[in-house]
């Protein structure tokens, strides 16, 4: 028993060893993946790292790599926990030959990481998440938190409400509520909202939902009672489907009711059943798989066996998973910039932050990547880590997700104040003297 | 052979009651001292530290300071995650308004604003006991973590209410923010910690342990006897508190370098330190390290048994993990139902008459 048993184990250390010794042999870009796929915001976290892994797979396997350069993907489970992301960090920046970027999709984990960026010089992508303020790259350098910040979501949804009622001097007098996730993530948006709501006249309340969000029911007694024009929601994990389920059940209407994009997936609203049909999320990219990426994707990845999670191949093309499609599309875009300003193919972190700095993703490149339409064209400068911050909204209609409304332009007047004064303070508590950018 | 008391006479009170009285003890701790003084600074790298020296000293000295209340003095208590969080947001509130001051001092001061809320939760302590006692200190773990996010104050009117610990040097070294070299971490933590730990050992062994034994095993008896139980169980609470800030100080300064009430501190914390000492033993300043040894590094080791050594998915790991701590708990509980530290002293015991047992 005992001596089949380790028999069974060697060829399997064995196997180990080889893998260990075969990286040795090629330069490998080493990608970290902060999945979670295990606790209460695993509903989120699946597509995300699917999509994330997927497409370096891609890469990997229909184009041989990046310029010939293979890539690979570690995983490390975080749960969404700080400290486990913690872990995972040191774990995974000196794999290989050492991370060369980190999207660790929580703001909790962000936070611990912005400091130890500088340090151990390994970029951070926060796309769409994390510290707001690091848009400003004169004092966050090693910090990216493009295609938009959460600010930007914020005003543009205002923008969005303001439309819809007919002209911004219309919201005057109008009630918008915040529900939030009671965390550095759910509170972002609420300063904006504030000072928002005091150059438009509108009535701004937030209302914190706990970890994990099961227990919603007085938030939305609240809301029974005070009855809002309009409600926003900066929501994750199983607090997205109960909030959704929540207003549903008080008959709240869904067509003033908007997520962040974060809060717009479809494992968000398919718990709700057809009472969330007109459901409303900002979006910074399509939805759907209906682009050639997708098809090479069935065809290179889960076709042929390589996907890490085979049952997922149906739900390709979800919000997420395109999103984490998007997020290593801007970093694989990064590692092709890097090599081309610095002329090597062993990209390391510094180099890799210049390749993030000077990024820019036209809308004939995303054509070329089997892309087209998907998302806006971005470009990074030296000043400006956020990027265009474009938002648009998107509806659920029952079936699936489409974007319904332009892309809007954030309150930039608004916004731009609140990131100056907010990355200002940083950069006094550490002593960073910002850049010179020209 | 090699564990024998005999020819080891005791010649003066002082050699009878000494914290080691066995020569062999006394070899092993003074070499484990030294090997984690003087051996690992020279090894440890920034994984071994954060991942997993630090959390273990941390989540040591947390344990030891709540197996002074649960173990030693009987009163259970379900609030260390607040006790932790009023530990961080004191040091975070200290050394922001006081920048000068010396970090030692900042975490003494940390231990001492978490003795003073312990103190204040500790006195429904004097009316209930038991389970009912636990639901009270719950409602300060809930109580103090909205509090927390509340007011504003607390984290220095932050847009996102997190506190970020700002970067801070001792005698030249800088300790705390993300410049600090681990070695510097490690062996600022395993100081307060091996400080904190004789400390504690004393105390637990002098009039003060023995009055809070007494009070644990029967009160009414222990107060016939002349033990005032408002001091003593209010001292067993404030003792407490106090450790239990000082590890909630480390880990927000040293260790994670940024904090969120909720989501550090939480009630899993609380839960978490006292399967600790459940599984360390109760009442035993040794068991607090190796219960905290056994949750912190049992799942760190499973998963890179598990993910590096047998090529499984990080998810698959993870699930096995968890399933796998599950078991390990319970199968320890029903071979020791004492802790690890009865195992430790079993063990101990047998090696004596080894190797020949009759």
């Amino acid at each position: 028993m005992h001596i089949g048993r380790s028999i069974r184990t060697v060829p399997l250390a064995v196997l180990a060893l080889a893998s260990m010794v075969g990286m040795a042999a090629a330069y490998e870009l080493t990608i970290p993946s902060m999945d979670y796929r295990t606790g209460p915001y695993a509903p989120n976290g699946i597509p995300f790292a699917n999509g994330w892994t997927d497409y370096w797979t891609l890469l990997n396997e229909r184009d041989g790599g990046i310029n010939g350069v293979k890539i690979k993907v570690v995983p490390c489970e975080t749960a969404y926990n700080t400290k486990q992301g913690v872990e995972c960090y040191e774990k995974t920046k000196g794999v290989g030959n050492g991370a060369i970027i980190y999207q660790p999709l929580s703001t909790g984990i962000t936070y611990q990481l912005i400091p130890k960026a500088s340090v151990d010089k390994i970029p951070i992508h926060s796309m769409g998440y994390g510290r707001t303020s690091a848009a400003n790259g004169k004092i966050f350098k090693w910090i990216f938190n493009f295609p938009a910040t959460y600010w930007s979501q914020a005003s543009a949804l205002v923008k969005y409400i303001g439309e819809q009622e007919g002209g911004m001097d219309k919201l005057k007098g109008k009630k918008i509520f915040l529900v939030y996730h009671n965390s550095a993530y759910g509170k972002e948006p609420i300063r904006t909202l504030e000072k928002l709501a005091e150059k438009h006249g509108f009535t701004y309340r937030g209302l914190a939902v706990d970890h994990p969000g099961q227990e919603q029911k007085s938030t939305w007694l609240q809301i029974r009672r005070d009855k809002p024009d309009w409600i926003l929601m900066w929501g994750w994990g199983v607090m997205n489907q109960v909030a959704i389920k929540e207003a549903a059940s008080i008959r709240y209407p869904m067509d003033h009711f908007i997520g962040v994009w974060w809060s717009g997936s479809e494992n968000d609203v398919k718990p709700a059943g057809a009472a969330a049909t007109g459901y409303l999320s900002g979006a910074f990219h399509q939805p759907g798989a209906g682009f050639q990426v997708h098809k090479d994707i069935i065809k290179y990845v889960y076709d042929s066996g390589k996907a890490t999670d085979s049952a997922f191949k149906a739900r390709v093309g979800e919000v997420l998973y395109n999103r984490g499609m998007a997020a290593a599309m801007y970093a694989s875009e990064a590692v092709r910039n890097a090599m081309k300003i610095h002329g090597k193919k062993e990209v390391t972190g510094e180099m890799m932050r210049d390749g993030l700095e000077t990024l820019e993703v036209t809308a004939e490149r995303l054509k070329e990547l089997g892309m087209e339409g998907f998302t806006y064209p971005v470009k990074i400068t030296c000043e400006n880590h956020e990027g265009p911050g474009l938002v648009a909204v998107q509806r659920w209609d029952g079936k699936k997700w489409s974007i319904i409304s332009k892309f809007y332009e954030p309150d930039r007047e608004v916004v731009g104040a609140l990131i100056k004064e907010d990355s200002e303070k940083y950069a006094k508590e550490n002593n960073i003297k910002p850049r010179d950018c020209s | 052979m090699f564990y024998r008391e005999t020819g080891q006479f005791k010649t003066s009170y002082d050699a009878d009651q000494a914290v080691f009285p066995i020569f062999q003890d006394r070899v092993f701790i003074w070499g484990v001292i030294a090997v984690a003084f003087f051996g690992v600074p020279w090894f440890i790298d920034d994984y071994w530290a954060n991942a997993i020296l630090l959390p273990f000293l941390i989540y040591a000295l947390a344990a030891i300071g709540l197996n002074i209340l649960t173990g030693y003095c009987g009163q259970l208590s379900l609030g260390t995650g607040a006790f932790l969080a009023v530990g961080a947001y004191a040091s975070y509130k200290f050394t922001t308004a006081f920048p000068e001051l010396n970090l030692i001092v900042v975490f003494l001061l940390s231990g001492a604003a978490a003795a003073a809320v312990g103190t204040l939760f500790g006195l429904p302590s004097l009316r209930i006991k038991g389970f009912y006692l636990a639901v009270a200190t719950l409602a300060a773990q809930f109580f103090i973590i909205w509090l927390f996010y509340k007011v504003p104050w607390f984290y220095n009117y932050n847009a996102t209410g997190q506190i970020s610990v700002p970067s801070r040097d001792l005698f030249g070294f800088r300790v705390t923010g993300a410049e600090a070299r681990p070695a510097v971490e490690y062996l600022v933590t395993l100081s307060i910690v091996c400080v904190f730990a004789i400390v504690a050992k004393n105390i637990v062994r002098g009039h003060i342990g023995r009055s809070w034994m007494a009070i644990r095993d029967m009160d009414i008896a222990a107060e016939l006897i002349g033990i005032r139980p408002l001091r003593t169980k209010l001292l067993a609470f404030g003792v407490s508190s106090f450790y239990i800030g000082v590890a909630g100080a480390l880990m927000f300064a040293i260790w994670l370098g940024a904090a969120e009430s909720g989501e550090t501190f939480g009630i899993d914390q609380s839960f978490q330190v006292l399967f600790m000492i459940i599984i360390g033993g109760l009442g035993s300043i040794l068991g607090s390290f190796l219960g905290a040894a056994f949750i912190v590094l049992m799942p760190i080791l499973l998963k890179n048994m598990l993910v590096d050594g047998f090529a499984m998915t990080a998810v698959f790991a993870k699930h096995i993990e968890i399933m796998t701590m599950g078991v390990l708990i319970i199968s320890f509980l029903i071979a020791e139902p004492q802790g690890l530290a009865r195992l430790w002293q079993i063990a101990k015991e047998k090696l004596r008459l080894w190797p020949f047992p009759h």
